[in-house]
This record gives structure tokens, C-alpha cells and sequence, in this order.
């Protein structure tokens, strides 16, 4: 029961995560890699706000907006100053650990003595029965509220022009609209996204360390593509909800090879192991449709 | 009225490979013209496509709508009132996007694309009516993926999509080039039938000489960068394929084809 709990709630947690590498990565087509600096990012404004006494709700806007502006940067080196993608997020990964320990102040910072958004004081005036589910409630809540607004965003004629640039750049400026500054918003919204992901672990796991976000990005594709892939049958979910979906059982996969005895230290080696897994399986399925 | 004045183009300019398209090229177009361009491959209509378009910059020269100065306007803005059509179907829609979908994004260019639903369900009918003109049953197909389409269902889309809001130039490059016959059939007549109500001003290039004299008021014949025959009025009404077949072939033959 413990271990699920643990499970859903991390789930949830880098759910927020693989919906905004889902904006970049499947709707784009961009692969991102400043988001294993964003992810970080967030933690590190969340854990400075924190420590000097900010409300912690105040977190999550502001996380949001600095993922908005890394993403918009990264968008920019890329779009206006015709960076390849995968170089233009991995200048702004690299950049980005500098001003990560900047804001945060040294590579380890505890919040265990602070209030965060688990721990407050409207959370311990509930019946100690519920308080050991208070996290995942909370969690849950925020991913949906993620889930929804995205689906309703997907759906304005931004978000129309979004899919539209993944997917065919001509329409979009023959719709004559810049398909270069709908890349950066997109990529603003998917690192704001990230970030607020990273703020939600830093309050989880209550501490900010340097690293945290090392490994993101794969762990984010590989919620998306258990969810999109391995849920391709269940056409009545929406691709978002899959992606949640898939960060969740993607979560308890990693969970249950850890519980078969392989030590912390292979978790990223399991993430990357299982990933592999998950695209040869993925890859073998759209062949044995397209023979049938 | 479309005007461009002494375009100088030069394909990969400093290095030995150095190739001058078009040097000192000019050309009118009067509003509401037709143009057919025909002309063999590497004679620069596509070039010119992308000239007026702002897709490829150019050398020296300048560009000028109704007078005013386009040169230095990003093919974005240019393609605000101008509706294009590549010969690839592909490119004029969204494979993972609905019929409806791809409709109502058509159907909003030239206005901002803010925070409002894409999608209005009261225009549906009004898309319905006008695929239901083509003839090609998209109508019951609405919530059907664009990439589920053939070519020339994509193809009729995408001239619909690019002519459904108020735009003054269709800029059509061989559209009807990937298509089987009847369906090429289909989308020419739908292409005269739209240019003519909408009084579009429309450069069309083609490889198919029936269409260049069937279609249009004005026929140019590109060679080498230039237009190597521009008629129009009496002389354009009257020619037959056969002319300009006899006189593609003349020019080909100087070449050395």
C-alpha cells in the first residue's frame, strides 16, 4: 500500500514533467534537453522562496515563470539565432546548472523546517486518518488541473497554431503567422510546465539538490511515449491523459524493478534500460500493423 | 497590382557553382489577371513563386503590391493576402488534425490567434456546404484525420483552406502536378470556378499546356530567367496547344534537350 501510494505520487508528480516534454517532444517534434536544467530550476526557485519565507503557494506561479522565460530563451537561440535544437537546449542545460546553484545558493538546500504545500498548517488540522493521503489527493489534484488546462489550451486557436507547427511549418505561414515565435511560446509553456514539476518534487522530497534533474528529459519521454504508445488501443482517452497515465505506470515499473532487489544506485540505469525497452516494443507494434 | 522591378537572383553566389536565374527580370500584373506559367525545369517559375512570396530573399530588385514596397516583408506577413498552393498535398493541411479542424484554423487567418476555441460548432454546416461542393465525400468525413485523406482529397482541401477568407493573390505552384487525371480535372475546375468569383489575381504555374490555354488570361512561357513569350488579350485566345507545344520544343532544342 505504501509503495502504490509512492508510486501514484511521484506518478503524478512527473506527470506535470511529461505533459510539458509532451508539448515539445510530440507536438513540436523537438527534442529539448535544457529540460534536465529546468526541471532543477523550479526546485531551486522554490527552495529559495521558501527558505526566505514566502507563502508556499507563491512557489508555483513563480516556478512557472521562470520555466516560461528558460524555455522562451532556449526557443529564441534556436528560432532567431538559428541554433540546431538539440545544441540550443543543451547550451541553455549547461547554462542553466550555473544560475540553478546562483538562485539556490550551494548544490543542497534542506526545507524540512518550512512549510511547504504538504506540510502547513491547514494540512495538519486534518484527522490524522487522512493525513498520510493528503500528499497524493494534493498531487492528484494538481495534475489534473495541469491535464485540463492544457486540454483546453490544445483546443484555442493558439494551441491549434501549436499543433500545426509540429506538424506542418508551410500551413502555418501560409495562415500568415510566424511559425518561429509559436516554436518559443510552445517551448515557454512546455519548460514552465517542467518547472512547476520540479517546484512540486522539491516540496515532495524537501530538499533541492543540484542534480535532480539529471535524466529528466528521458524519464519525461518515456512516460510519453508508455502513454501515447502502449495506450494507442484506448482511443477514448485524450493524449493527455495518457501521458498521465503513463508517467504513473511508468513509475511503478521503475518501482517494482527497484523492489526486486537492484539498489537505488541503478535507478537511472533502470530508467534508461526500461525506456529502451519501451520504444522497441512501441517500434515492433507499428510494424506488425502496417504488415497486417 | 503586383509588380516586380529588375529582380537579380544568383544561386549559391561566391562559389564556383555560381548560377544567375534571373538577371534584371520584370513583371506586371494587373488586379484580377490570370497568369499561366509554363516553362521547362530550372526555368525559374518556381523561383519566381518563391520571389513573390518572400519564401527565398533576393539579390537586388524590388517588390511592390498596390504600390507599396514588399521586399523587406517576411513571407509571413506577405502570405497575409496571398493564399498558396503547393504542388505537394501535404503541405497545405495538418495530417494530425481533423477535416473540422483544419477548417476552422483556415477559416481564422488574418485574425489574431488568441485564447478563443478554435472550433465553432455553427460553422460546421458552412464547412460541410463547401467540401459537399466538391464532390469527393469529405462532407460525412469531418472527424476524419487530414492523414487518413489521398492526395487529392488533401489537395481539394487545401485550395479550399487557402481561399476561404479575403485574400487579393492565389499563388498556385503545379498544383494539380501529383494528382491522377480526373481528379487534376476536379481541382482545375474548382480553381477557375473560385478565381472567378472571388476576382482573385492568380499566377498559376503548370506543366500541363491543355490547362496554361484553357485557364487564364495571360501565358507566360519562363526560359533561362526570363519570359521567353508573354501574351495576353487576342493573341493569348487564340493559341492552341499545338503553338505551344512547337514553340516549348524550339526552345528546348537551343538548349540542347
Amino acid at each position: 500500500m505504501q509503495l502504490l501510494i509512492g508510486v501514484l505520487e511521484q506518478g503524478f508528480i512527473y506527470a506535470i514533467l511529461a505533459l510539458g516534454v509532451y508539448i515539445t517532444f510530440k507536438i513540436l517534434d523537438f527534442p529539448d534537453m535544457s529540460v534536465d536544467s529546468t526541471f532543477p530550476l523550479g526546485a531551486a526557485v522554490t527552495a529559495l522562496m521558501i527558505t526566505k519565507g514566502f507563502d508556499p503557494l507563491l512557489t508555483l506561479p513563480a516556478s512557472l515563470l521562470a520555466g516560461a522565460v528558460a524555455g522562451a530563451i532556449t526557443g529564441f537561440i534556436h528560432v532567431r539565432l538559428h541554433v540546431r535544437d538539440l545544441l540550443s537546449g543543451i547550451i541553455m542545460m549547461t547554462g542553466l546548472y550555473s544560475v540553478n546553484l546562483r538562485i539556490a545558493g550551494t548544490s543542497n538546500v534542506p526545507i524540512f523546517a518550512h512549510d511547504t504545500i504538504f506540510k502547513n498548517p491547514m494540512i495538519s488540522a486534518l484527522p490524522k486518518a487522512f493525513a498520510p493521503y493528503a500528499p497524493v489527493v494534493i498531487l492528484a489534484v494538481l495534475a489534473i488541473i495541469v491535464k485540463l488546462v492544457m486540454d483546453w489550451y490544445l483546443s484555442t486557436r493558439s494551441g491549434f497554431l501549436l499543433r500545426a507547427t509540429g506538424d506542418n511549418p508551410t500551413l502555418v505561414a501560409t495562415l500568415a503567422q510566424d511559425s518561429g515565435t509559436v516554436k518559443i511560446l510552445g517551448l515557454s509553456i512546455a519548460n514552465a510546465l517542467v518547472s512547476l514539476s520540479g517546484c512540486i518534487m522539491c516540496q515532495y522530497q524537501r530538499y533541492f539538490e543540484i542534480s535532480m534533474g539529471t535524466g529528466s528529459l528521458v524519464l519525461a519521454v518515456a512516460s510519453v511515449i508508455v502513454g501515447t504508445q502502449l495506450l494507442r488501443g484506448m482511443r477514448f482517452l485524450g493524449a493527455t491523459t495518457a501521458v498521465v497515465i503513463g508517467s504513473v505506470l511508468y513509475k511503478g515499473c521503475v518501482a517494482a524493478a527497484l523492489s526486486f532487489g537492484l539498489s537505488p544506485f541503478d535507478l537511472k540505469l533502470v530508467t534508461a534500460v526500461l525506456l529502451l525497452i519501451i520504444i522497441v516494443i512501441g517500434g515492433r507494434r507499428k510494424k506488425v500493423k502496417r504488415h497486417a | 497590382m503586383l509588380e516586380l522591378k529588375n529582380i537579380v537572383k544568383i544561386y549559391q553566389g561566391g562559389t564556383v557553382n555560381e548560377t544567375c536565374l534571373f538577371n534584371d527580370f520584370s513583371l506586371t500584373i494587373p488586379d484580377g489577371q490570370f497568369v499561366c506559367v509554363v516553362g521547362s525545369n530550372g526555368s525559374g517559375k518556381t523561383s519566381l513563386l518563391n520571389i513573390i512570396c518572400g519564401s527565398i530573399p533576393i539579390d537586388e530588385g524590388s517588390i511592390l503590391i498596390g504600390g507599396q514596397n514588399i521586399t523587406a516583408m517576411p513571407e509571413h506577413k506577405r502570405l497575409r493576402r496571398i493564399g498558396r498552393v503547393y504542388q505537394d498535398p501535404a503541405r497545405g493541411t495538418c495530417p494530425s488534425m481533423t477535416i473540422l479542424e483544419n477548417m476552422s484554423m483556415a477559416d481564422n487567418k488574418g485574425k489574431p490567434f488568441n485564447l478563443m476555441p478554435c472550433v465553432n460548432k455553427k460553422k460546421a454546416e458552412t464547412y460541410r456546404a463547401m467540401l459537399a461542393q466538391l464532390g469527393l465525400g469529405l462532407e460525412d468525413k469531418m472527424g476524419v484525420l487530414v492523414g487518413n485523406l489521398s492526395g487529392g482529397q488533401r489537395q481539394a482541401m487545401a485550395l479550399l483552406m487557402s481561399t476561404m477568407t479575403p485574400i487579393e493573390f492565389l499563388i498556385l505552384d503545379e498544383h494539380t502536378a501529383a494528382l491522377d487525371p480526373k481528379t487534376a480535372e476536379i481541382i482545375m475546375q474548382l480553381t477557375g470556378k473560385i478565381v472567378a468569383e472571388k476576382k482573385l489575381t492568380t499566377i498559376m504555374v503548370t506543366h500541363n499546356l491543355r490547362y496554361a490555354v484553357e485557364y487564364g488570361d495571360r501565358l507566360l512561357m519562363m526560359h533561362q530567367g526570363h519570359a521567353e513569350l508573354d501574351i495576353s488579350g487576342e493573341e493569348r485566345r487564340n493559341i492552341k496547344v499545338d503553338d505551344l507545344l512547337a514553340k516549348f520544343n524550339a526552345i528546348s532544342i537551343e538548349c540542347g534537350n
